[in-house]
Formats: C-alpha cells, structure tokens, sequence
C-alpha cells in the first residue's frame, strides 16, 4: 500500500513538472514590476507579503508533514491525549495579529499615495463602450476611440484560419493607442457609456472601474518612454475579452509633436462631411466601421446569433426604408445591446456603415447615404464629434 | 414510541413506523431525515457534472489561443452557469444533505425538526435548477453577466433574465428553509442532557452556517427583485440615469457574497473536525477556540464585502477600513489550521481516504488562503482584481477546499449509510490521481494573473498559452477523475467488506454507536447524554 | 403554511420525544422566518441606506445642493483657488450632443459661479434626457454644492433641439485642503421612462419580430 502511494506521488510528480519545464515561458510567472513608482511600490508589497505566505506556509507544512511522518501508526506511534493548551492558543492569535499589523502599515502608506491625486499636470478622460475605449484629452481638445487592431479583430473570429503567431501581442494590439509623455502627473478620469467595463495597465498599476453616470480618478506618473499594455478587467458583454489598452509613453518632444499632429488631423476630417462620397468610398469605409462596431454582436457575414443579435443580411430594417435604419443606428434599440451611435459615430462613419449595411451581405438596395444628408437626416446644423472637439478647444480656461 | 398514538397521522404514521414506502413515492413523500439526505447528495452529485462540464467547455475553449468552439456570449453564459451550478447546486445543497444526514444522529435525534418542510426545501432544488439551466435553451440564451449578475450589463439579457431571478428565488427559498429546519433541530431535538458546548464541530459549524444562510440570502433575493423590476418595470435602483448606482448593486450584492463564501466552507471546517481526529485517534485540538473562531470567522464575514470592490471607485477611509477587517479574517481562520495541525501532532495516524483528502484540504486550502491574504493587502489587489490569480484563489479554497471536504465527509461516512466499506484502494487511486490534476489545473492560474491575463475571457494573448494548455490537461484528467468517485460510490452501495457500526478505530461521536448501515429510524429512544459522554 | 404543516408533523415527535415539542419549533421557526423576512426588508433598506451614507462620505460622488439663501450666506470665502474642471459623457442610450460651455474654471471657495452645459438632440424625434452628476475626488463631493442644477430632472428637447443648461455652484470654504483639482462629470441618458412609454423606440419583442421577418 505505502508503494502505491509513493508510486503515485512520483507520477503525479512527472504529470505537474514535465510539461511545465518543456513548454513555460517562465517569463510570465510574476506580476510585472511597471514602470511608475507606485507600481514598484506595489510590486514590492507583493513581494513582501508573498514571502510572508511562503515562511508561514513552510511552517506550517513542515509541522504537519513532520508530524505526518512520525506520527504515524505503522510507526508504532501512540497517540497523546492533550487536546487544549491556552497559552499556545494565544500564542498563535497575538503572532499572526503581530505580521499582520507589520503588512498592514506599509500597505495603508502606499494606498494614500495612490490616493493622492493633487498637483495632476494634465487630463485624459477614458471612456468605456462596448467595446472600445475613447480617450479625451482634455486640455489639447483631442479625442478618439481605440478599439481592438482590426487584423486582430479578424484573427480572434471563431473558425478564422489565421495564423495568430504572426502577432508579437495578439489581442494587446489597438488601431490608435493612447499616447502620453512621460514624467507627467497624468490623470485619469474614468466613466461608462454603457456597462461597468475596467481600465487597466499592469505597469503603470492603474486599474479603476469604468461605471455608467459616475466618474472614478487614477492617477500614473511614468518613468520610462515605452509601450505598455493592459486589457478591460470586468466583464462587460460578448467581447469584454477583446478591448485591449495601449498606452504609448513617449519623451515631452515627442508628445507635443503628436499633439500637434492630432489637432491638424481632426480639423481635416471635420472638412471630409462636406464633401459628395462614392458608393465605393462609403462602402470601403463601412466595411471598416463595421469591423470595429458592429460584427462583434451582428457578426462577420452579418447573419447575427440567432436568439440574440438580430441580423443584418436581410433583415427588414436594413432592407427597408432608409429612415427607419438610420434612426435605429442613431437611436439605438431601448432595452437591448443596440446601442445609440448618433453621438459616438461621425457623420461619415454613420453615412459609411449604414450604407455598407445596405449593400453587403446579400443586400442590395443600392442607395447610398452621404454624410451631409446624414446632417440633414439629424439636423441642418449638426455638428460632427470633431466639430465638438474644436468647440472644447476654442472654449479654454475661462 | 410504541405507545405513541399516531392514528391522526395515519399515512404519516407508516413512515415514521415501519420503515420506507415502496418505490418512487418513497422519495417524492418521504419526510425521514435520511432519506432526504440522500436526495440531497445525489442531486448534488449530478449537478457536479453540469456544472463541471460546463467547466470542461470553458477549459477547452481556452486550449489554445484564438476561438475555437464556443461563441463568447457562450463562453460567459458558461462561466455564469458554471458558478452558479456549482455554488447553488452543488457545494450547498451537499452540505444540506450532509447535515439531513448526520446532524440529528450526531445530536441523538430521531429526526429533522419540520419533516414535511425539510421535504419542501428538497423537492424545491430540482425545480430551480431546470428552470435555470432551460434559460441556455431559449432564445435569449442563458446568463451571461457573471454569477455576480453587475448591472447594468445583466439587464442587457433578454427576458429570459426573469426566469434567472425565479430560478434564484426558488434556491433561496429552499436555502432558508433548510436552514430554518437545521436551526430548530439543533436549537430544540439534542439528546436530553446534551449541552451546546458538547456538540461536534460539524453541528456547530452548520448552525453557524444556517445563521448566515438566514441573514444573507433573502438580501440577495432583494437584490435580484431589484434587478427584476429595474429590466422590466422601470424601477431605477442600479441606473444612474433614474437617480441609482449600479455601484450599490455591488455592496448589496456582496453584503450577501462574502458571508457566502463562508457558507461554503465552514461546514467543510466541521467536516475537517472531524476526520482528522478520528485518523489521528486524539481528541480535537481546542474545541472551544474552534467554536469561537468560527462564530467570529461569521462575524467578520459581515463587515470585509467590499474588499471584493476595491476598484469600484471608493473612498480611502472605506479602502482601509475593509483592508483591515479583511486582513483580521485570517486570524481565526489560521487558529483552525494551527488547531488541526495540532490534533495531528502526536496522534496515530493512519491514512485512509477520509484521511487523505482531509490532509489535502488542509494543505490546498491553507494555500488559497494564503492567496486570500495577498488579495487583502489592497495596493496589490488592484493589480490582482478580476485576474486570474483571483480566480487560482478562489478554486484552491473551493475545489481542493469545499469540494476535498465533501469527498472526505463521503468517504468517512458512506460505510455508515451503506453498511459497506468502500473500496480503499481506489479510494486512494481517486485521491491522488484529484490532487495531482486539481494542481495541475488550479496552479498555473496563479502565474497566468499575475502575468496579466483577466477573467472571464474566451481568449488571450500568446504568452498566456502555455500554462493555459496545462491547466486544461489538469481540468480534464480532474474531470474524468472524477467518474472514479461515482465508480467506488456504487460500488459501496452494490457490495463490499461489511462495516461495524463503530467503522473507525478512532471514531468519536453518537453516530458511531447506531448500526451501519443506519436504521431507516435512529434514536426514537433518546441516549442520555451526561457530561462525560463522548459526542464529539 | 410551512408554519402550520410542521407544527402538525411535529405532533407526533414530539409526543415521543419530551423533549422537543411544536411549539418550541414553531418558536424556532418564527424567529428565523422573522430574521429572514426582515434581512429581505433590509436589503431594500441598504438602498436609502446607502444613499444616506453617500450623501456623509460623498462615496458615489453625489454633490450637495444648498439654496441660494443659504448659499449667500456663506462663509467668508476661503484665501485660496481650486480648478474646477467641467466634463461630459453621453450615454450609450441616446444620440446627443452634450458638453460643458466652459472647460474649467478657477474658483475661489466660498464664493458663487454660474456656467452653463449645452444639449442638443441629434434625433428627429422629440426626446427626453436627463443628467446625472458626479464629483471626483469623491472627498470633494460633498464640497461641491450646486444651488441650480439641472441635474435629474427630465429635459424635454423636440426633434434637433438645443439648450443651455444653466448650473450655480459653490465650493464649501471648508475643502479639504489636498484638494487643488475638482471635476464635475455629467452623464447625459435618454431618460429611461420617459422614453420608453412613447413609441419613440421599439420595444424589445417589436423589434426581434421585425428583424426575424
């Protein structure tokens, strides 16, 4: 019998350290230590406390299992009758209390740094959708959305016959990173459209809830120019698993240069609505809105999941009159996933993906819609995101 | 008992009296304590596999990178019903039928307090859980928000989000009212003479336990009435948009969490406290420090619940506060391991199954609750929250810790239900071949959050694929290993070595002096318990 | 009606067993029924509850409301300047355009400001919205009171409408003083049963039968 035993620790053994030595990539055993100084920190408590598991567990294994070895009947051992000791008792109470209070006190100090958010020298607003972030900056009056990079996107699809070890970070990959300066204070505000979702960078340790109506504040001060990815942490629908973070951390010159960029590039798309689109041109274009907002529920080939996502091919509403399809994109569907695009969506994504809808999938309307007749649709004088942001800009600090 | 004039009651009467009713009836009607206990234990025990194939889905989508078998909205209706299948349907109603089973004969009492109630609370079960698993099949598919159920994400669900809330009304309803029973039946049946501090621990641990379940499950009832009438009623308690906060479904929702936690395991406690003593033929060590740490382990489960919500958003003082109270928890918690370790020390031990998966218990859940203290330390949680590492945390306190004890408790106790001792050396077989794939599986989740890789998700990033690759090898062969149990458990029924009513060597307790396998009634005439009698 | 069956089971336990009697079970019994019907109740209670305590700790970073009365007769106003920064989001549920007229604003606590946000509907439809606001830090919230505020209350706007929302606020002298930024968040929703009652969207049954068409 002791054989079997023995037998089977052996086993099981080999069964729990063979695979692990041929295939770990023990790089990605430990939480990372980051780049900012409360992440050291952190790290650091984590270290501390997990050595601290390690010593009282050595401990207390190593009683047990002595005792286990010793005091085993086929040892011939006798079994004592004390069942009671007071003073161990207490001893075992007032120790334990003694590491705690230890852990406790450097714990408490770095929560009230993390906690102190004064003296910020610049803004970004994060907003949670389902399923992409959109970043504002709220002193440079930039914003834009960075969702899942679209190769990604159509690698992660169920039955995809891609190859996923051609990305370096499959899943960690977004089309438009956030891009910061580092040895800034920045601050992070954090709120919802939609659903809870949760922000979170494993080096800057930054991780705050996303909740719809309220806004939450994070705080991260990098150290060191680099890319640093993070993933949402709370479940917020069918692809919670699918909207990565990128932040790019780059010198104060560097960052300046892109701010600029930015401005320029926003002011050019404001000037895009105005213009007469092709049907190719509007199609090529929704096809790439598409992608990013709507097959995670309607799917690839726009045939939906039965049950709960509607479908697109063929169905009445992106078959039949324009208006109604328009205002189910605009307004949403009450009580339902569909959310309302009108206020994140530009005129030319709105005008792109409506008519990519009307015309892919087996649907064959021909119509098209232009992005100024998506302003008339709204209202003469609508104004795109872009043109909201310049509004932002101009506005300043009273 | 002969005497007894029960023409009132005639039918009910034939129960009591003369032994079971032939056939199905005898299980749809039965009031018998032992009878109902079974039905809890089977029912539990089929639930094991839903639930634990619904795990093996989630293990092989995450094979490998990319996605491969199910949709995502599958996937989370898998780790939604996964939770809730093996929280509601099998972890708590196996404590149920354990304590149908064992506390009126470890108390010397004829029966459960409210019979015909204890029927009720059972037959409930069935009807709750087909309700919530029909949902997968409806149109609108099965939860998929999480067993946690957050709004406003849950109130995305379909209608079939009414029949969820039923579903959970229902379990509710039967939890309570199990836990009413086992109130009255501890509180007003013990054996004349029987005092509250002679009681066994698993008896104390579950009148402990059915406070809690009294205490905290209607509020969960409340909250999902709240969620109910928030998607179908224009209430607005968790929508910011009417003046709510879907942050306040949190701490009402954990409120009812946490001490859940603790209803999952402290019967387990009890359980504990009972093997290791027997195998180590050596009273348990501090009995009374055992009590104690239980009532305040209860206590503190009240006041640690948003230490599960340390992103949400709160302020500092509450950061700290639940920091502290969560750190004290491990206080009492440690005293019961360092008592068990004690009862072992310079005991006789001998290693049968009961044994074994007792040590594992020890050993697998001391390891989660280690992990349990890096996840108070809240500067380190916000990096750990909903990763991996919480779900390694949760699994080694629940699977190789609640699951282990309920093996065990079979184990120790199937030779006084059957008569027949099971099959030791497969016992050990079954033992073994668990613990080395519950490790496999459980394990690398520790590394893979702490890498980054969050819950809840159907796929992930490259470096992420190897420990995943093994940790759906161990959740295989843990699965499959499993049969092994349903094997030697009918095996036991059919046949075996016979048991003597004592059945261990070192067996403490009014259980052991009724014969084996149990009468169909036991104690009709009370034992007389005096100060010096062994009972626990 | 569990009370009463197992008071009736218990009769001829009871009988065998001195012991135990009915109406020690029925005693039992009532009280854990008791506990478990008020627990029912306090979990609804947690919801004032909860907004009594928020309302002391600023928890959900709900801000205060004082009168203009009261706010006139405010304490001196404090030798100091905090940011007051002004932010918006629009809820998924709606097609808006919402934002602060004003980006930040220097303050001095203690003393009143006004400035304004701007909604539009982007719809073709008459529609109501409705604001929620939210203060972070969350110490600051219950520093921050407003004496007008459009907050919570429905906005009708018709179809391509726009308003000027106007908001009086004043920061309590008594600020912690760490706190040298304040923003105040607007989330803008279509107001949930406002909406939802008028045929402005269909329902959730009309529009899967629509689609499955």
């Amino acid at each position: 019998m002791r054989f079997g035993i023995i037998r089977w620790m052996l086993l099981g053994l080999a069964a729990a350290v063979l695979p692990s030595v041929a295939l770990a990539d023990w790089g990605a055993l430990n939480m990372t230590e980051g780049v900012t100084d409360i992440s050291r920190r952190v790290y650091g408590l984590h270290m501390a406390i997990f050595y601290i598991c390690c010593v009282i567990g050595a401990l207390v294994f190593g009683v047990m299992f002595y005792s286990i070895l010793k005091h085993r009947k086929s040892k011939g051992a006798v079994a004592a009758d004390f069942h009671e000791s007071t003073t161990v008792e207490i001893v075992w109470t007032v120790v334990p209390l003694i590491i705690l209070i230890a852990m406790a006190i450097p714990a408490a100090r770095v929560l009230i740094k993390m906690e102190d958010f004064s003296d910020s020298e610049m803004s970004i607003k994060v907003t949670g959708y389902q399923w992409r972030w959109q970043y504002e900056y709220l002193d440079e009056g930039i914003s834009f959305y960075s969702q899942l990079h679209p190769d990604h996107n159509a690698a992660r699809q169920k039955g995809s016959d891609i190859d996923l070890s051609q990305f370096d970070n499959y899943l960690k990959e977004v089309d438009k990173p956030l891009v910061v300066p580092v040895g800034k204070k920045i601050r992070f505000l954090h709120t919802s459209a939609d659903v809870i979702h949760s922000w979170w960078v494993p080096a800057l340790s930054v991780k705050k809830d996303a909740n719809p109506g309220f806004i939450n504040e994070n705080w991260a001060k990098i150290d060191e120019p680099g890319i640093y990815r993070g993933k949402c942490t709370e479940l917020c629908g069918r692809d919670h698993g699918f909207m990565p973070v990128v932040v790019h951390a780059v010198p104060q010159e560097e960052y300046d240069q892109w701010v600029a960029e930015q401005q320029e590039l926003m002011a050019a798309n404001a000037t895009q609505g105005e213009r007469q689109w092709t049907k190719e041109e509007l199609v090529a274009q929704g096809e790439k809105v598409y992608g990013a907002n709507c097959m995670g529920c309607h799917q690839a080939e726009g045939q939906g999941i039965p049950g709960m996502f509607p479908s697109i091919a063929g169905s009445a509403i992106a078959t039949g009159d324009i208006e109604t399809h328009v205002q189910t994109v605009l307004m949403g569907v009450a009580d339902t996933p569909m959310a309302a695009y009108g206020s994140t969506l530009s005129d030319i994504d709105l005008a792109a993906v409506i008519t990519y809808q009307r015309n892919a999938f087996g649907n064959d309307l021909g119509d098209t819609v232009q992005p100024y007749q998506m302003k008339s649709l709204r209202q003469g004088l609508l104004q795109t995101n872009a043109d909201i942001d310049q509004f932002n800009l101009t506005q300043g600090v009273n | 008992m002969s005497q007894v004039d029960t023409s009132h009651d005639a039918h009910h009467g034939d129960h009591d009296h003369h032994g079971p009713a032939p056939g199905l009836m005898r299980w749809i009607t039965t009031t018998n304590h032992k009878d109902i206990g079974t039905l809890y234990l089977w029912f539990s025990l089929i639930m094991f596999f839903i639930g634990g194939g619904m795990a093996l889905i989630i293990r092989a989508e995450l094979w490998a990178p990319g996605i491969q078998i199910v949709d995502p909205m599958f996937f989370n209706s898998m780790t939604t019903m996964h939770a809730l299948v093996m929280i509601f349907g099998v972890v708590m109603p196996a404590f149920v039928g354990l304590a149908n089973w064992m506390i009126p004969m470890m108390l010397g009492a004829p029966d459960m307090a409210l019979p015909r109630l204890n029927n009720w609370s059972f037959w409930i079960m069935p009807f709750a859980f087909t309700i919530l698993l029909s949902t997968l099949f409806m149109d609108s598919g099965g939860p998929a928000g999480g067993w946690t159920m957050y709004p406003p994400l849950v109130l995305q669900m379909g209608d079939s989000f009414a029949f969820v809330v039923f579903a959970i009304h229902f379990m509710g309803i039967s939890s309570v009212m199990g836990s009413i029973n086992i109130v009255a039946t501890i509180f007003n049946m013990r054996a004349p003479g029987m005092t509250l501090m002679q009681m066994p621990m698993f008896v104390w641990t579950w009148l402990i336990t059915a406070f809690l379940l009294i205490a905290t499950i209607p509020v969960f009832a409340g909250a999902v009435t709240m969620l109910l009438t928030d998607r179908f009623f224009e209430t607005s308690f968790f929508s910011a948009a009417g003046g709510g906060d879907p942050v306040m479904y949190q701490h009402i929702f954990w409120f009812f969490g946490h001490p859940e936690v603790y209803i999952l395991i402290l019967p387990a406690f009890g359980i504990i406290s009972h093997i290791i003593p027997t195998f180590s033929r050596k009273p348990l060590f501090g009995y009374d420090s055992m009590v104690y740490a239980t009532a305040s382990i209860a206590f503190l489960s009240f006041i640690v619940w948003a230490h599960h919500m340390f992103t949400t958003g709160m302020p500092l003082a509450a950061e700290l506060f639940f920091m502290f109270s969560t750190m004290m928890i491990s206080v009492p918690t440690g005293v019961k391991v360092f008592n068990w370790v004690s009862t072992m020390w310079r005991g006789s031990m001998t290693f049968e199954t009961p044994m074994l998966f007792a040590i594992g218990f020890v050993v697998m859940f001391t390891i989660g609750g280690l992990s349990g203290l890096m996840l108070a330390i809240t500067p380190a949680d916000i990096q750990y929250h909903d990763t991996y590492f919480v779900v390694a945390h949760f699994h080694y306190v629940l699977v190789p810790g609640a699951i282990y004890s309920l093996m065990a408790a079979c184990y120790f106790w199937i030779p006084k239900w059957t008569g027949n001792m099971y099959d030791e050396k497969l016992g050990k077989m079954h033992f073994w071949i668990s613990t080395i794939f519950v490790n496999v599986l459980f394990f690398p989740m520790h590394f893979v959050g702490l890498a980054g890789m969050p819950r809840r998700i159907p796929d992930y990033s490259l470096q992420f694929a190897d420990w995943n690759m093994i940790a759906t090898i161990g959740a295989f062969g843990f699965g499959f290993s499993q049969l092994m149990f349903v094997y030697i458990i009918f095996k036991c029924i059919k046949g075996g070595e016979k048991a003597t009513g004592e059945v261990w060597e070192g067996a403490r307790g009014l259980e052991w002096t009724v014969a084996s396998p149990a009468p169909y009634h036991t104690f009709e005439e009370s034992p007389t318990i005096t100060p010096n009698t062994v009972t626990r | 009606m569990t009370d009463s069956s197992a008071g009736h089971e218990q009769q001829a336990s009871a009988a065998q067993h001195p012991r135990a009697t009915s109406k020690a079970h029925a005693m039992v019994a009532g009280k854990m029924l008791a506990l478990a019907v008020g627990m029912f109740g306090f979990g609804y209670a947690m919801v004032p509850m909860y907004d009594i305590i928020c309302e002391i700790t600023g928890l959900n970073g709900k801000t205060g409301r004082v009168s203009i009365a009261e706010a006139e007769a405010a304490q001196a106003v404090a030798d100091r300047e905090v940011i007051v920064e002004f932010t918006s989001t629009i809820n998924a549920s709606g097609s808006w355009t919402f934002r602060p007229t004003t980006r930040e604003m220097r303050v001095k606590p203690g003393q009143t400001y006004q400035t304004a946000y701007y909604a539009e509907n982007l719809t073709d439809r008459t529609t109501v919205g409705q604001a929620t606001p939210s203060v972070t830090p969350s110490a600051a919230a219950k520093y921050f009171n407003k004496t007008e505020c459009f907050c919570f209350t429905q906005q009708l706007f018709e179809p391509r409408a726009s308003k000027d929302m106007p908001l009086i606020f004043i920061i309590d002298p008594d600020l912690p003083l760490n706190v040298d930024r304040v923003t105040l968040s607007y989330t803008f929703f279509n107001s949930p049963d406002a909406n939802s009652t008028a045929s402005l969207s269909p329902t959730l049954t009309g529009f899967t039968q629509e689609i499955s068409q």
